[in-house]
């Protein structure tokens, strides 16, 4: 598959890192569907289906990320979903699988600290789209 | 002094006699730490004698190699899994097998450190760790302490000061690539944007020192007359500039003697914050109007707009510390999030109340009552 036949769905409540996103990603090629909120997500998840996700962890609320990864994932098992965060290493926020209950939710395919290059981010979408 | 337990399981020699070496004089310091942290290395060349003295000493740290003579370093991972041992696991491992590190990571691993590595990134990573695990018992105690709203505070605090350096980072980077274009003129919107986050950002800083005072300062002996009408005045010239933008009117009607006894900057951040407030959340061509009413023992202040407005469900949490409403209207306004949550605090200091009464679309109203006696603060 080409690049420009791919479809990413960004969310994300900074307006300024969701700009940024979208414009890397149609810079290296891809089409975009943005999102400004959980509930813009799920919206956009209930008509359509990406061919990969790019969900902030902290949106309306704090776990806004996981909880769009759950229902993505719920919806359409196959896409590939990245969490995108800020917070993690600082607050000791560790995203452990060590219950059963946290596997059941936290259901995304990559996690990657916010501030991660144009370049890497595509590296990283090729490989889970195993371009 | 704290000692953590280091295990090591690799099978080559020098892997653990180097990290031994060096860890052994190591230790670490965090600002927030009460005691700094030095190492014990325990080693183990394969999986099966590491498992052994997992169940014996349970360290803190597992540095796990993957390749390994029998058992191997996931089926390790499992093992500490199965038994819930509370042990921080990085895997020790080379480039090439990345996909064993991501399995690793959701069988429960939290770091890699390439192999080959010099004692300064084998430090650097051991450093991370410890700051890591800190940090988790820190929460597990808080948890115990029920004191997790505090570390949701630094946890999302943490969260709102990386976001705009975040957005500064990419923009500059953008320009540095020139990805939209040679002149400068292709970046006006970039440059604009960023400015306004290092805006947002001062806002936050300033925010949260007001934050810490309240908390922290004693004030009995800043307890003086303050004519409010005159605090309100000054709050009213500070927002003037926005609010000839905004083509938004402001009225001060002072019914009553409006003097009394408290700190002055607290009353100050009082109404910087709520005439601010009305100013930035109104709509173009609208007006503010600030009351200072009373009785012999009480002062009554409304601070009224007809701005957006906020909605039912929103406005349980309007006080809460950084809770901004997130929706269209609100979309090109900054704030902190912390503003609210200061202003209750400091209200409450004071033994007053706050309340507040809006529609959507038509305004808000917010009323403060604040005894005028001197009272005991704290």
């Amino acid at each position: 598959m080409k690049k420009s036949d791919i479809t990413i769905l960004i969310a994300d409540d900074d307006p300024d890192y969701l700009f940024q996103t979208v414009f890397n990603l149609e810079k290296a090629g891809y089409k975009t569907v943005s999102a400004e909120s959980q509930a813009e997500a799920e919206s956009v998840i209930s008509r359509f289906k990406p061919h990969l996700a790019i969900f902030d962890l902290m949106m309306e609320s704090d776990d806004s990320g996981f909880v769009l990864c759950y229902k993505i994932k719920k919806k359409y098992p196959d896409v590939p979903v990245i969490l995108a965060t800020a917070v993690a290493r600082e607050t000791g926020m560790t995203f452990s699988l060590d219950s059963e209950k946290e596997k059941s939710w936290i259901r995304a395919d990559k996690y990657l600290e916010k501030g991660i290059r144009a370049d890497q981010l595509d590296q990283e979408i090729m490989k889970l789209l195993k371009l | 002094m704290a000692v953590l337990k280091i295990l090591v399981i690799d099978d080559e020699s020098g892997i653990r006699s180097g990290v031994s070496r060096i860890l052994n004089n190591f230790h670490v310091t965090y600002p927030f730490m009460d005691e700094d942290y030095s190492f014990e290395v325990l080693e183990a060349a394969n999986g099966e004698d590491g498992i052994v003295i997992i169940d014996r000493e349970i360290p803190d740290i597992l540095l796990l190699d993957n390749k390994l003579p029998g058992i191997q370093g996931v089926d390790v991972l499992e093992y500490i899994r199965d038994r819930k041992y509370d042990i921080v696991v990085a895997m020790i491992t080379s480039y090439a097998s990345l996909d064993v590190a991501i399995r690793a990571t959701r069988d429960g691993a939290t770091d890699f450190i390439p192999k080959p590595f010099t004692p300064q990134e084998l430090k650097s990573s051991i450093e991370n760790i410890t700051k890591q695990l800190y940090l988790k018992r820190i929460t597990q105690k808080l948890k115990q302490d029920g004191k997790k709203i505090r570390y949701q505070f630094l946890s999302v605090l943490s969260h709102e000061l990386k976001a705009p350096l975040n957005a500064l980072e990419g923009y500059l980077r953008m320009m540095q690539e020139k990805q939209a274009g040679d002149k400068i003129d292709d970046y006006t919107n970039h440059i604009d944007r960023s400015l306004q986050r290092i805006q947002g950002m001062r806002n936050l800083i300033m925010d949260l020192l007001d934050f810490t005072k309240i908390r922290l300062e004693r004030k009995e002996e800043k307890i003086q007359e303050v004519d409010l009408a005159q605090v309100a005045s000054g709050a009213i010239v500070t927002v003037q500039p926005y609010a000839i933008q905004m083509e938004v009117n402001i009225n001060l009607d002072v019914r009553s003697d409006s003097v009394i006894m408290a700190d002055p900057e607290d009353m100050e951040i009082i109404f910087n914050n709520l005439v601010s407030n009305a100013v930035k959340y109104n709509k173009f061509g609208g007006r503010v109007d600030i009351t200072i009413d009373g009785t012999d023992s009480e002062i009554i202040l409304t601070f009224s707009d007809n701005g957006i407005g906020i909605s039912e469900s929103d406005k349980e949490n309007l006080f809460t510390e950084f809770v901004r409403i997130k929706n269209e209207k609100t979309r090109n306004i900054s704030g902190s999030g912390l503003g609210l949550s200061i202003v209750r605090k400091v209200v409450e200091l004071y033994h007053g109340t706050i309340k507040v009464e809006s529609t959507p679309d038509m305004g808000s109203v917010f009323t403060i009552r604040l005894p005028k006696k001197p009272i005991s603060i704290n």
